[in-house]
């Protein structure tokens, strides 16, 4: 039995257009709205399929603000079993900060009798994009921790994990308990059923504070970049243009023979 | 002062991404360049060296490291930072190099700016790096005695030095601690077909999206990258939606390109996918839809349905 901790963040939805708030110093989703990052939704169905096929459960944890909750419950409804929200302000943490968080949370879990075998978190987040959390949580747990992963099973103590490496599918076989952070592309995210959400809407969600001194992130500011003027060539319009198209790929000497 | 780049090796050369680190590196004047590669360095990887400018090449040769494992590689990374006595230390912005940097700063408790674009001063460092998949920019301090960077592939073009560094290659002594070695890779299953490290180095990406239609409205666009001698990238929701792995996905959660030539068929440009693909020399769009991003943002364009325009192109070839 392997009781799985997903860790996920509350993002401003990344497929919309990027808007600042007036301070340049966030990302402002209230117009696009919040979700999970693609990584931590695969990561919270691979904890599922783990504590399916070993008979454990799943908890999902988030640390930033209250209406985290929303994240945490989008994974309660897609088959974990219950959440910790870790309240905090997002905006004074540094990746450092975020994983001391996690680390506490656990200790609090483990006092009160819950350990987890495996903990999970995305690769790197959709908004601030880091790579750290993951890997200095696992310091502080003293955990082995395995990056990019894209599936994984869990035998007894043993999880084999696969990821995407420079030459092929690289295989990893880690002693429990361990760290590992997630890519998207290896398991399709799951969707709420009915009663799904009914359940998520019930959950337990456990509250929990942190009472460390954050080292933040070292922000100044945000920018978007303003797209470089462009004119578009059109060569033409359906199989007309082919010759056109054909004379630029000449030009631009990919044509080999 | 002196800065250490990780150079990664791929095919016995420096990768790409690990050259364009160099001349980043180079570039900021932060004192003496050293280079540090995991297991023995090749002859064309320290000639890649020389040419960059580095003044030292650090190999580790210890048996224990012929299989990747990210703590042991942080482990070389940090000695060979003592040994250059490193206030900086570059990496580049891929998967490995994003993990060892990653485990770096966790050892050692320092700060670690990932995907930098630009740095704007050395003292304090402050620089400028990619967020939201690239979709917008953070200004951001790097405190602490040693710093740590990853470059966000693709933000500068990989040069020669005005002067070649002497390249001296340095054995680091240090032994790997069977800790280090408790995540490692037990063996590598290789691919039938496409490799993401090709499809990132490629001069030719031959891209399809939603329009393809199905999985099987790839043959024109297979048929045109073999032709083109270049690779497949595709957008995220083809991968979605199970049509081609994702190791081809191009994009903010796939691979980011820099070919020569981007001929994009049948994907809208959405940001995600822009951010993978910004760095494309020119871009070739075509497209049933004149305004869709990847169409206003494309150097050229053909308004048209893939399907139809791909097998014309294929028989005007030849």
């Amino acid at each position: 039995m392997t009781d799985v901790l997903v860790c996920v963040k509350r993002v401003p939805d990344p497929t919309g257009e990027v808007v600042l708030t007036p301070d340049g110093m966030r990302v402002d989703g209230r117009y696009a709205g919040y979700t999970t990052s693609a990584h931590e939704e695969a990561a919270i169905a691979l904890a599922v399929q783990v504590a399916e096929s070993t008979g454990g459960s799943v908890t999902v944890l988030s640390v930033g603000a209250a209406e985290s909750v929303e994240q945490i419950r989008a994974g309660i409804a897609v088959g974990a079993t219950d959440g910790i929200l870790v309240e905090a302000d997002p905006d004074l943490l540094g990746p450092a900060d975020v994983a001391a968080a996690v680390a506490e949370a656990l200790r609090v879990r483990e006092e009160a009798g819950r350990t987890y075998g495996l903990v999970l978190l995305g690769n790197d987040a959709a908004d601030t994009g880091d790579f750290q959390v993951g890997v200095r949580l696992a310091y502080l747990l003293g955990r082995p921790v395995v990056a990019g992963v894209q599936t994984l099973e869990v035998d007894g103590d043993v999880a084999t994990l696969r990821g995407e490496g420079p030459e092929g599918t690289e295989v990893y076989e880690v002693a429990l308990p361990a760290v590992a952070t997630v890519l998207e592309g290896g398991v399709s995210p799951k969707y709420p059923s009915v009663v799904g959400r009914m359940k998520a809407k019930k959950a337990e969600v456990e509250t929990l504070g942190w009472t460390g001194s954050p080292v933040g992130a070292g922000r100044e500011a945000l920018t978007v970049p303003e797209p470089p003027p462009n004119e578009v060539t059109v060569i033409g319009e359906g199989t007309a243009a082919a010759p056109g198209l054909v004379a630029v790929l000449r030009e631009l000497k990919v044509v080999h023979g | 002062m002196s800065v250490v780049v990780l150079v990664e090796v791929e095919e016995g050369r420096a990768s790409l991404v690990s050259r364009e680190a160099l001349t980043f590196a180079r570039s900021l004047g932060a004192g003496d360049l050293h280079a540090v590669v995991v297991g023995p360095a090749p002859e064309a990887v320290v000639a890649d060296c020389r040419d960059a400018g580095v003044a030292v090449v650090h190999e580790a040769g210890d048996p224990a490291l012929e299989r990747y494992a990210a703590a042991a590689w942080a482990a070389v990374v940090e000695a060979a930072g003592r040994a250059a006595r490193a206030d900086l230390v570059v990496a580049p912005g891929t998967g490995r190099g994003n993990e060892v940097l990653a485990h770096v700063a966790a050892r050692r408790n320092l700060r670690m700016a990932a995907n930098v674009v630009a740095v704007e001063s050395l003292a304090p460092l402050v620089v400028q790096r990619q967020v939201v998949g690239g979709a917008a920019l953070e200004r951001a301090t790097v405190d602490g005695r040693v710093r740590l960077l990853t470059m966000a592939g693709h933000a500068v073009e990989p040069s020669a030095a005005d002067a070649p560094g002497a390249a001296r290659v340095a054995p680091l002594a240090l032994t790997i601690d069977p800790q280090d070695l408790r995540a490692q890779v037990v063996r590598v299953e290789k691919r039938e077909s496409g490799d993401t490290s090709g499809l990132t180095a490629a001069k030719v990406v031959v891209g399809a999206g939603r329009g393809a239609g199905g999985p099987d409205g790839f043959a024109a666009v297979d048929r045109l990258a073999e032709r083109l001698g270049g690779a497949v990238g595709v957008s995220r929701v083809v991968t979605s939606l199970g049509w081609r792995p994702h190791h081809e996905q191009v994009g903010q959660t796939g691979s980011r390109i820099a070919p020569d030539l981007y001929l994009a068929c049948g994907i809208s440009g959405s940001i995600q996918h822009w951010a993978g693909c910004a760095s494309s020399r020119t871009i070739i769009a075509v497209n049933t839809d004149p305004d869709a991003p990847m169409v206003t943002k494309a150097d050229y364009a053909v308004i048209g349905d893939m399907h139809e325009v791909l097998p014309a192109v294929l028989e005007e070839l030849g």
